[in-house]
């Protein structure tokens, strides 16, 4: 049985329910870019079915933290240990990033066809996807897509992997009330553990349990979720930017 | 004065070079077919032997690159590389200096000539793809890639003789020299060798330390104070 | 395996959506013919004598232009990440995408010698089994170094250019190879040449796809 971890302890100040089982445990994980830290001294733990905001400013790290958290970036120094330093985590972990992960020549349902062959998904369940996601509709290539219906794509994509750990970077983006809506709908409905990073502080927390504030590529502040957007004030306020 | 033992080594290549080709130009006698111009054996069969070896090093060292990640197998890759292009270049020139007053042409396209010409591409290439990649890990990763499978066309090319008919001349040997020939050939061979080493850890040397410049992490920056939150 | 074929139908589905494009690649090879033709001039002797020749310079060509697209559209919308999240192994994933691109350019090279017989009054002395053989041999020669390459390069601003100059060199065995054999079946093999050169076809796509699917893992991480 695994010892009380920091992050546990935290979690249950919150009032969330803490199982034993870490998806996510970081010991000064750290990324440079040439000779500058993009991610520096993060310690972090993240229990399984647990839900964690990151928040901070443009340029802080949350993306390369994502990234190195979906192990599609290597990090420079520090520890990272996922799914229980399973031997290979990555068919167990959903990127949700900036970029769609598409093929623009096929349709949303080939799209997903595709990924179901590749990733062992059923792939019955593609229409029921699809409308999820309110895609259901459209059976022409993902090259006439706007860029909402492209990041729906993207979600349909992340719900049909089912993954034990699911990254989202910025999944509001460019989508209308409707589709804010769906995501947030979405994120409720995914089975394992769901790390956030969002600018839109009142889209994302009432989703999340805990939050984690970012700031030069550190962590400056760990909390609930819902003192979130108090964070984030304390820091513009520390900025003089308000 | 630190004289490091490359340029000992260097000096020793040098040395041995000018004697060996000393006596190819004026003590050895004149090959059998060729006359005088054969004497270029003595320049021409070393620089062959030691720049396919020295491609030989740039393939171990960029496997070593590939398994270690290190950046002292990535500086033997680039070092390696562009003696052995200088080598084969140098091969080149020699092969046209000799192909024209025996065959009359300065080129032509024979396979054991086109596959060497085709070498210095592959190689050159390898270096033209080190100059377009910043991020040194993927630039370590890539060249060392580039140049595993530029060195697969290596043996092609040393086997071309066997596999073609070719107007070049058979593999030199102790036993297709006479023995007259052989020592200056010898020596030769190892005096190129020598220089050649020279180079490659010269060159090493100074890719290295650009490359721990760039390797090297720079310190963490100090841990940040935590953010005061009001409720 | 079956990674190999689900990986072959995502590239084929993708083809047969995008089916102008490898209409304008067919064109583009009949084009590269007629330019050779026209270049030689009305010389039917030479024309004929290396038709050969013409067909495998042409598959090349197209080779560069079907490589830098088929490895595009995996980096374009950084589709790559996302197979790279699935349990997909990247030798699968090699496997897949060569064996594509091997099948698209025996379709350039059926096209062609069609094309190659009319243009080049060029005829089939020996089996036209060898010839379909060197086509698939050679083909395969092409798209296995090409693969790897056209990874290699997707991310960085200088691959057109690039990508054919790393290519080249490291094909001209199979090329040579190919242009002998074609020559071969289109103007007799007295001296029965055909199998060595066949030889040196097969170990060279032995030796490349073993190496490349073994190094194509490291290139797409990095």
């Amino acid at each position: 049985m695994r010892p009380p971890l920091t992050a546990i302890q935290q979690s249950t100040e919150t009032g969330y329910e803490p199982t034993m089982e870490c998806v996510v445990k970081t010991e000064n994980l750290g990324r440079r870019f040439g000779r500058r830290w993009a991610v520096a001294r993060v310690d972090l733990s993240v229990a399984a079915g647990e839900r964690l905001l990151v928040i901070g400013p443009n340029g802080c790290g949350k993306t390369t933290l994502l990234r190195i958290l979906a192990t599609v970036l290597p990090p420079s120094q520090g520890r990272l240990e996922l799914l229980g330093d399973a031997p290979s985590p990555r068919g167990r972990i959903g990127l949700m990033g900036h970029e769609t992960g598409v093929y623009e020549d096929l349709s949303a349902a080939e799209n997903l066809s595709v990924f179901a062959r590749l990733g062992g998904a059923d792939p019955a369940n593609i229409p029921t996807l699809l409308a999820t996601v309110g895609l259901d509709t459209r059976t022409d290539a993902v090259s006439s897509f706007s860029a909402g219906m492209r990041r729906r794509l993207a979600l349909a994509h992340l719900l049909q992997a089912q993954p034990d750990l699911a990254l989202l970077d910025e999944p509001f983006a460019q989508m209308d009330p409707g589709g804010i809506a769906q995501v947030s709908r979405s994120i409720q409905a995914l089975p394992g553990a769901v790390i956030i990073a969002s600018h839109q502080v009142h889209h994302a927390a009432p989703l999340c349990t805990r939050a984690v504030l970012m700031d030069e590529g550190q962590i400056r502040w760990t909390g609930p979720a819902n003192q979130a957007e108090a964070a984030w004030r304390a820091l513009h306020k520390e900025r003089g930017d308000l | 004065m630190n004289i490091r033992w490359e340029s000992w080594v260097g000096g020793l290549g040098l040395l041995m070079l000018i004697g060996a080709h000393y006596a190819g130009l004026f003590v050895a006698p004149p090959e059998a077919m060729m006359g005088d111009v054969g004497r270029i054996l003595y320049a021409h069969v070393p620089t062959a032997w030691v720049g396919l070896l020295t491609y030989l090093v740039a393939f171990i060292a960029g496997v070593g690159a590939l398994l270690t990640g290190k950046a002292g197998w990535d500086a033997m890759v680039e070092a390696s590389v562009e003696v052995g292009l200088l080598l084969n270049v140098l091969l080149l020139v020699q092969g046209s200096l000799w192909a024209k007053p025996t065959w009359g042409v300065y080129w032509t396209w024979d396979p054991r000539l086109t596959t060497c010409a085709i070498m210095v591409v592959a190689f050159g290439v390898v270096l033209a793809l080190r100059k377009q990649i910043d991020d040194p890990a993927r630039r370590l990763t890539l060249s060392s890639v580039a140049t595993i499978v530029a060195f697969v066309n290596v043996p092609i090319v040393y086997m071309s003789v066997k596999w073609w008919r070719t107007l070049h001349q058979n593999f030199s040997s102790p036993d297709t020299v006479s023995s007259s020939m052989v020592t200056p050939l010898r020596i030769a061979a190892f005096g190129m060798l020598f220089l050649a080493t020279s180079f490659v850890v010269r060159r090493w040397r100074l890719s290295l330390a650009q490359l721990n410049a760039e390797f090297e992490a720079p310190d963490l920056p100090e841990p940040s104070a935590p953010l005061r939150v009001e409720d | 395996m079956k990674t190999v074929l689900d990986v072959l139908w995502k590239d084929a589905l993708i083809e047969w959506r995008a089916r102008a494009r490898t209409v304008a690649l067919l064109s583009f090879a009949y084009t590269v013919l007629l330019l050779f033709a026209f270049a030689i001039g009305p010389d039917a002797a030479a024309l004929r004598q290396h038709a050969g020749a013409y067909l495998w310079l042409g598959m090349l060509l197209c080779s560069t232009l079907l490589l830098d697209r088929t490895m595009r559209i995996e980096f374009e919308a950084d589709a790559i990440q996302r197979l790279l999240l699935t349990p997909v192994s990247a030798p699968g994933l090699f496997f897949g995408k060569a064996l594509s691109n091997t099948l698209q350019l025996w379709l350039v090279g059926l096209f062609s010698v069609p094309l190659v017989i009319v243009v080049c009054d060029a005829s089939l002395v020996e089996h036209v089994g060898t010839l379909l053989l060197t086509i698939a041999l050679g083909g395969a020669g092409l798209a296995a170094p090409g693969t790897l390459y056209s990874a290699m390069l997707a991310r960085l601003s200088g691959r057109q250019l690039l990508l054919p100059l790393m290519l080249f060199p490291l094909v001209v065995p199979v090329i040579v190879a190919a242009v002998k054999t074609t020559s071969l079946v289109m103007l007799g093999d007295p001296m029965e040449q055909t199998d060595s050169w066949m030889l040196l076809l097969l170990c060279f796509n032995l030796v490349y796809w073993s190496l490349c699917g073994v190094l194509f893992g490291r290139v797409v991480e990095a």
